[in-house]
């Protein structure tokens, strides 16, 4: 037996103290297989040992929720026994290292975990946060992204419906991809992971296995430093066709009533696939590795388990089954292998030409990995703004819109979204670029709204009002179309949580988050944590991507913003204070990322959604558009280029009233005021009439007109020029 | 009337047209997967949008050779109509059932948008519920889309009226800024000779209903479906 040197150890992500319990729990010595295994099991992005203690205060249950976190993906009940599975998951230290491959790999991946518990995945969506647009890397990152996104999604065919993207320096050595895949399956055919059976066949499918990827998880679960580059070769390359194959030949296995437990191979590959099996069913698993289909040549046990070759999944089968099994796979020109089974040992046993490997007892494995407590320090409360921020802004309001409809995080994102099929299914009914995207269930008059969402400049400036508003405004999108939000997913993008201020970040993001998901009636049902997104020690904003899914009875009813007709009278819903604090007017016109946050009032919050969702249904209102980043005249502008129609606002001349970032506030327009203002005035909500549609310009208060032509020009112009740029 | 959609595994257009064919001719067209050797007797064929073998080298060059396609050439040349959208066109292309190429997009990046398109003959089975000159408006979704044929041939197909529909402006003029992929003369799809093999682009199946956002191309599954009735 290898004696394993510290500096192994330490190569493997294990603390000195984390390596003693490894040998507490094996009784000897690991070789370096075990300890490979062990390494990646218990490294942060397996483990969670460092946001598990935290995880725990989020809200998870509902009575729609029929499956929340701890499977591949959450699972919530939409009726008519349709059951809708969702996950959002990160590939961000691939993407940064090797955009097309990192990105679509990450598609790839969640795809993976929603189709193996049963579902035909139905939609993608994507959160993505690039570095500074002057910085060198940034065009190449986004195009890579880009691309790596649209050549797995469209290849595989799940449209993909929308995303948000978001640009600040603080991404420069740390860019963020989360991608997120909404499938549908029956409530009575969800498949899960825990093996059972005692002598039941282990099959593996898919590709074959290669040196790919090896130590991926170890990787995401350690800060850059100017070498990233290096890392390259753990990049894993993509294979949407096979992928395809799998999700076909999976969804036909499933018709029948072959698989006894079924799970993908992600993160840390056959290593986590088998003991999660292993572990959640309370047994045993035994594999012969010389069995598993490789790649290559003299592939050592280590690198076969430690591999994460992407499109392959494990299964347990019931045995008479087993033929049945094998001609789809082979239908479907795809690997099939018996490479074990299950034991009733509760151990990992691996075999390789006769000779036992490694053995592992699974529930230590599991259940003792490390726990920390982390030291955590809430950041100060930010300072107010400075008296005259408001006035280091010199432009006239027109002149300021026009600005910010063209700033890099208000421009319009078609050049990403045009590379994406966002059709492919014939079910999208409201495409991307819209408050959310709707996609109808086959078949049936109801669909899903779906939506990514969050603001790290606000989480950065308090994390709790950051995390509660960013819950809060996937569930005010979702609304804005006219869904009843039902759950979410979160992916938790943050810096070393080893610093007390990292982790503070953390935990206050997660207090906001439960208390907006409590409020809200919106539980948490699956998700994904990145840590140690950091960079020669400068980390990234907090980043809590939140993924929102509703559902609307009929497709044909839901709200878009674009506004339908001229003469109409608009009107602002929810209260309106003015607050400039973290708003992208003083960021982008005058260089100032200061003061609090706006803060959330969930009660508020849930008022004026309540009274929109009820103004849609009623069919009083024509379109509908919530107010989020630039504020109010950045809402009705939006509102003017979807339907190209003018509009002319009257109200306040002050930036707070046109340019504030107040939540909880909708712009909505109608045909006849009377009711609208009638059913605001029963909600208890504020609701003004601040103008009228109509017209080829948009007339601010005490402003000149901006025709819809120059302001398209400005909103469409800027991602195109800059992706063209050398 | 019966109609067979060939299933390739990469195809993935295949339940959205098999929808569209269905609400035209009141029953669902028949599938046939790509390793089949013969085809039932059916009044169309139609060849599938998708990445038909994932299409890492020239798009339906596989496909073109897998079992299946020997006999949808086969059917072709005995009159049997066949319509091929997007990979359907591409794998036609490489079939040899349609002349020129389909070259990577001029912009070099997958494309997934609506088009204007100007119908340039009603006279054809597939076009039969257009008038000539018409404007309508489908969706694109390709990253290789870009026509090609050298000069003659192209002279050739334009004399011989095998020229089916063409990128637009909205107005029904052909312009550069309207064409999303750099094809030759703005050509989105094209017939054979005898106008029973069309090949397009375009995707007609993703607006045939009203809760999609159109419905141009319903007039095209529904004028097919009178046509071969």
């Amino acid at each position: 037996m290898t004696s394993i040197a510290p500096e192994i150890v330490a190569e493997h992500g294990l603390t000195p103290e984390e390596y003693e319990r490894c040998k507490r729990i094996m009784g000897r010595e690991p070789n370096l297989t075990e300890l490979g295994i062990f390494s990646v099991m218990w490294s942060e992005h397996c483990s969670y040992k460092s946001s598990r203690k935290w995880l725990r205060e989020l809200p998870t249950k509902a009575p729609w929720v029929i499956c929340g976190p701890g499977e591949n993906a959450g699972v919530i009940d939409i009726g008519d026994g349709d059951a809708c599975i969702f996950k959002m998951e990160s590939h961000n230290h691939p993407s940064f290292i090797e955009p097309y491959q990192g990105a679509a790999t990450g598609v790839g991946g969640i795809l993976r975990d929603v189709f193996t518990m049963g579902a035909r995945p139905i939609a993608n969506l994507n959160a993505l946060r690039f570095g500074s647009p002057e910085d060198p890397k940034t065009r190449h990152l986004v195009a890579g992204v880009v691309a790596g996104i649209g050549g797995y999604g469209n290849c595989v065919g799940v449209p993909t419906v929308g995303g948000e993207c978001n640009f600040h320096r603080a991404y420069n050595g740390n860019i963020l991809v989360n991608a997120m895949t909404v499938g549908l399956a029956r409530t009575d055919r969800i498949f899960y992971s825990a093996a059972a059976g005692i002598g039941n066949p282990v099959i593996y499918v898919g590709s074959k296995t290669g040196r790919d990827g090896i130590h991926g998880a170890t990787m995401a679960s350690a800060e850059f430093s100017a070498d990233a580059e290096e890392k390259r070769p753990t990049v894993q390359v993509g294979d949407p066709f096979t992928e395809k194959l799998l999700i076909e030949a999976c969804l036909e296995l499933m018709a029948t009533d072959a698989i006894v437990a079924i799970q993908d191979m992600g993160a840390a590959g056959l290593t986590s696939s088998s003991v999660e099996m292993s572990s959640k069913g309370g047994l045993g698993i035994e594999l012969e590795l010389d069995k598993v289909p490789v790649r290559e040549t003299g592939m050592t046990p280590y690198e076969i388990m430690l591999s994460e070759s992407q499109e392959r999944m494990l299964m347990i089968l019931k045995p008479e089954r087993e033929a049945l099994a094998r001609e789809i796979f082979e239908k479907w020109d795809l690997d099939f292998a018996v490479i074990g089974r299950i034991t009733d040992t509760k151990r990992l046993v691996l075999k390789m030409n006769g000779a036992t490997v490694a053995d592992i007892p699974v529930a230590p494995l599991v259940e003792e990995s490390p726990l920390y407590d982390r030291p955590h320090r809430a950041p100060p409360a930010p300072p107010p703004l400075p008296a005259d921020a408001a006035s280091r802004v010199k432009l006239s309001p027109t002149e300021a819109l026009k600005q910010l409809m063209s700033s890099p995080d208000l421009a319009s994102r078609r050049w990403i979204w045009e590379q994406y099929d966002h059709m492919v299914m014939g079910d999208t009914v409201q495409r991307p670029g819209g408050d959310a995207a709707v996609v109808r269930v086959h078949d049936k008059a109801k669909g899903l709204a779906i939506t990514t969402d969050v603001t790290p400049r606000y989480c950065a400036a308090d994390p709790v009002e950051g995390g509660k508003q960013a819950v809060a405004e996937a569930w005010r999108n979702l609304t804005a179309v006219g869904a009843r939000p039902l759950a979410i997913t979160d992916n938790m993008n943050f810096g070393n949580p080893e610093k007390p201020d990292i982790m503070g970040q953390f935990v206050g993001c997660i207090r906001g988050m439960a208390e907006a998901c409590r409020a809200l009636d919106f539980p948490v049902v699956s998700g994904n944590v990145s840590l140690y997104n950091e960079t020669n020690g400068t980390a990234i904003l907090p980043t809590p991507a939140i993924g929102g899914v509703g559902v609307v009875d009929d497709v044909a009813k839901t709200m878009t913003a674009g506004f339908k007709a001229a003469d109409e009278t608009i009107f602002l819903i929810g209260e309106t204070r003015g607050h400039l604090g973290q708003s992208l007017y003083l960021r982008e016109l005058a260089g100032l990322e200061a003061g609090p946050p706006p803060p959330v009032d969930l009660a508020a919050e849930r008022r004026a959604g309540d009274l929109v969702r009820a103004l849609i249904t009623r069919g009083l209102v024509t379109a509908v558009h919530d107010i989020s980043d630039g504020g109010l005249l950045v809402a009705v502008a939006e509102m003017a280029l979807a339907g190209n129609i003018g509009a002319t606002i009257e109200g306040s001349e002050s930036p707070g009233w046109l340019f504030g970032e107040d939540q909880g506030r909708y712009v909505v327009a109608a045909r006849d005021p009377k009711p609208i203002l009638a059913a605001a005035k029963a909600a208890a909500v504020s609701c003004a009439a601040i103008g009228r549609t109509g017209g080829a310009a948009l007339k601010p208060p005490g402003g000149k007109p901006i025709s819809i032509a120059e302001l398209r020009a400005a909103h469409e112009g800027w991602l195109p020029a800059y992706m063209a740029a050398p | 009337m019966n109609a067979a959609v060939i299933v390739f595994p990469g195809s993935n257009c295949d339940r959205d047209v098999e929808v569209a064919l269905a609400a035209a001719m009141g029953k669902p067209p028949l599938a046939v997967f790509h390793k089949e050797t013969e085809i039932p007797k059916v009044d169309l064929i139609v060849l599938p949008g998708g990445f038909s073998f994932g299409d890492y080298l020239r798009c339906g060059a596989m496909a073109a050779h897998s079992p299946v396609m020997r006999e949808v050439v086969a059917r072709a040349s005995s009159g049997v109509p066949v319509l091929g959208i997007c990979n359907g066109f591409q794998i036609m292309i490489e079939a040899g059932l349609l002349p020129g190429a389909l070259l990577r997009n001029a912009q070099l990046h997958f494309v997934c948008k609506d088009v204007h398109l100007r119908v340039e003959t009603a006279q054809s089975l597939f076009t039969t519920g257009y008038a000539a000159g018409q404007v309508v408006r489908f969706p694109v979704a390709h990253g290789e889309g870009n026509y090609f044929a050298d000069e003659a041939t192209l002279n050739e197909l334009e004399q011989n009226g095998q020229i089916a529909f063409r990128y637009v402006q909205p107005d029904g003029s052909v312009s550069a800024e309207a064409n999303p992929n750099g094809s030759a003369r703005n050509i989105a799809g094209i017939f054979n000779r005898g106008k029973t093999v069309l090949g397009m682009m375009p995707h007609p199946e993703r607006l045939s209903d009203p809760a999609l956002g159109g419905t141009d191309g319903k007039a095209m599954f529904k004028g097919l479906v009178e046509a071969l009735s």
